[in-house]
């Protein structure tokens, strides 16, 4: 039972502030997934709450009691690195049970917990080979496998599927969506793959130079991006610069569009803004009618799956997405109406 | 892949290191083996003649002794000198690039001080006239200046210093390639920085730190001045004989036998320790 609560928390690296003030709120058994691009912080934020950098300012509060001054050994958390950093010089089941040898649990007992470790990851009977044994997918389960022999009471895992080909990736995030559920263990997960972060999260947060852009369940945070940072990285999306009129009514392109109730107007938004609206929320019809921003067919692309339509609006190429069953029966050069999905649409500051 | 071409080309370029190991290793090698069994014409030089009794005359209790004290001395530098390089090392690893290079740099200026130099200065360092022990008479911990020199200490303390830069040198770029995310997999199982590093680090650089022990011992068995400068006769090494046998005594058989010998036993000590830190199972 735990849960995390980081209140201004900051560290800087001489003049890189790679931790800019962050505050966050993790409930206890929550699978929680740091997203963000390269350099945005998620490592050192994640190295911050397992003790191994010392913060710049700010707390860390697990279970209401303040880490500041617990070092890294003495937090009973577990981690998966990059790296995995298995201990070539041990054999998996050595390597699965360090963390009880070290709180001086007996060999049997260790050897015992070992073997279970081994079962839940899906990997029995391999307790005496050694590390340079194990293919890639094997030590992954290992090391998660050491990093729950403790019960820990946070699971932190950096990266820890990507040095694995997509297939048996997209495998173990499932898998270990499973396990964490089944364990119910607070797990933070350092992940820049969006889809990684939709299939096995919670709370995903998602991260930019060092803040939190947003927080928030993936589905909520899909429909409903914060920032134009937000809904550009999760997903695809059209961004389209738009003006806000007085009530539900916005100017797109020169043209009128009104809003829905589902739709969502950012509090920050006033005047100008911009508008974000997925591929699939965007409908290409015959016509350009009155509801409808017109444009100019420029690219059509038949995937089986799906049918793209990329259609030039002014100077903007906005992106339609359908099933081959919906296509709209329109030719490149073609002029056509956009319609906007009601309920799909997030207008923002710009 | 090489295509059979780049092997052709590669041909002569093979012949050069061989070439250089047998001039400038394996005839002067030979060379002393041969002389090794001649026979030593007293007040001259020698003759060649084929026999045993340089090697005999060695069979003695007292070169026994002798050996037994330089094995002694240079396992004892090496244990210590790789005690003492192996955490220094470490530390170096984890502190700013800019700093490394200093020290770096600071070490590799030590290496250019001959084992001449080093005996000398360590002498003066220790004398009663000049050493630091006057200095610990100024501060008030010792009532009147001492000599530290000649003696085992002094003598062990020469070896290590010379020993001390090849060893930092050897493991500095085998510690500076760890994974540094080893040590911290070590904390975050519970293991407090001292743990980690005897539970993780040693056993990993294993094979790193047998090999500086032996690079230790079989530099510092080589020296021949430090004995003589900083310890007592009984302290005199095989190396020291050696060279007394062949340049004051002008006994060249017999330090070519003392020699020969001295590399077989060397070479057996390297290869014992070689078989004994082999980890467990894949001995063979
Ligand atoms: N030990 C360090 N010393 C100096 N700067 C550092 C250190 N660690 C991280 N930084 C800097 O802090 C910033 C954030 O780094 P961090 O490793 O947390 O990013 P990240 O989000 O994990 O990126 P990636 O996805 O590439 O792993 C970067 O600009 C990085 O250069
Ligand atoms: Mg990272």
């Amino acid at each position: 039972m735990t849960s995390v609560r980081i209140e201004n928390l900051s560290k800087t690296f001489g003049e890189v502030r790679a931790v800019d003030g962050i505050d966050l709120d993790i409930p206890d058994g929550k699978f929680v997934c740091l997203l963000g691009p390269s350099g945005c912080g998620k490592t050192t934020l994640l190295r911050l709450i397992a003790g191994l950098e010392a913060e710049s300012g700010g707390r860390i509060l697990v279970d209401g009691q303040d880490q500041a001054g617990i070092p890294a050994h003495k937090r009973d958390f577990g981690m998966v690195f990059q790296s995995l950093a298995l201990f070539p010089h041990l054999s998996v089941a050595e390597n699965i049970a360090y963390p009880l040898k070290i709180r001086g649990t007996g060999a049997e007992e260790r050897r015992k917990r070992a073997t279970e470790l081994l079962d839940l990851v899906q990997l029995p009977h391999i307790e005496d080979r050694a590390i340079s044994q194990l293919s890639g997918g094997q030590r992954q389960r290992v090391a998660i496998a050491r990093g729950l022999a403790i019960d820990p009471k946070l699971f932190l895992l950096d990266e820890p599927l990507s040095a694995l080909d997509a297939k048996l990736r997209e495998h173990m995030q499932i898998e270990l969506r499973q396990l964490q559920q089944k364990l119910q263990v607070t797990t933070i997960v350092v992940t820049h793959d969006q889809r990684e972060a939709m299939t096995m999260a919670d709370i995903v947060i998602v991260m930019d130079r060092g803040k939190v852009q947003q927080a928030g369940p993936p589905i909520d945070i899909y429909r409903r991006p914060a920032n134009s940072f937000v809904a550009d990285f999760i997903g695809t999306t059209n961004l389209i610069p738009c003006t806000v009129k007085d009530g539900r009514s916005i100017d797109v392109l020169g043209h009128e569009v009104t809003l829905g109730e589902e739709d969502v107007i950012n509090p920050d938004v006033n005047g100008s803004a911009i508008l974000s609206v997925r591929p699939e929320d965007v409908a290409v019809t015959e016509r350009a009618g009155d509801h409808t921003v017109p444009g100019e067919v420029a690219f059509i692309r038949d995937l089986g799956a799906n049918v793209e339509i990329s259609v030039r609006a002014r100077d903007l190429e906005i992106r339609s997405v359908c099933t081959p069953k919906r296509r709209p029966d329109v030719a490149v050069g073609q002029t056509v109406g956009l319609e906007f999905h009601t309920g799909r649409c997030t207008v923002m500051a710009s | 892949m090489t295509t059979p071409s780049h092997r052709l080309s590669a041909r002569p370029l093979a012949i050069y290191p061989a070439a250089m190991l047998l001039v400038f290793f394996l005839i002067p090698f030979g060379i002393m083996v041969v002389v090794s069994f001649f026979h030593r014409v007293e007040g001259a030089f020698f003759e060649p003649a084929f026999e045993f009794a340089n090697y005999a005359r060695f069979l003695s209790p007292f070169f026994g002794k002798i050996l037994a004290t330089s094995i002694g001395l240079s396992a004892a530098a090496a244990v210590i000198g790789v005690v003492v390089a192996f955490p220094f090392t470490y530390f170096l690893t984890t502190m700013p690039r800019r700093q490394q290079t200093v020290i770096l740099v600071f070490l590799l200026s030590v290496l250019s001080l001959s084992e001449v130099i080093i005996g000398f200065a360590w002498s003066t360092l220790l004398s009663r006239t000049a050493g630091v022990s006057n200095l610990l008479v100024w501060i008030g911990i010792l009532d009147g200046p001492q000599a530290y020199t000649p003696s085992l200490t002094a003598l062990l303390l020469g070896l290590c210093y010379l020993g001390f830069p090849y060893a930092v040198l050897v493991i500095y770029p085998a510690l500076s390639r760890l994974d540094p995310e080893l040590p911290e997999a070590a904390r975050m199982s519970g293991a407090s920085p001292v743990a980690a590093f005897f539970n993780v680090i040693i056993p990993v650089m294993r094979n790193t730190i047998v090999g500086t022990l032996i690079l230790v011992f079989v530099f510092t068995l080589g020296a021949y001045l430090l004995p003589q400068v900083l310890g007592r006769p009984q302290h005199w090494t095989l190396s020291v004989h050696i060279t007394d046998q062949a340049i004051f005594q002008s006994n060249l058989p017999f330090s070519a036998a003392m020699a020969v010998f001295l590399l077989l036993v060397s070479l057996a000590l390297v290869g014992i320790t070689m078989l004994l830190s082999q980890p467990k199972g894949q001995r063979s």
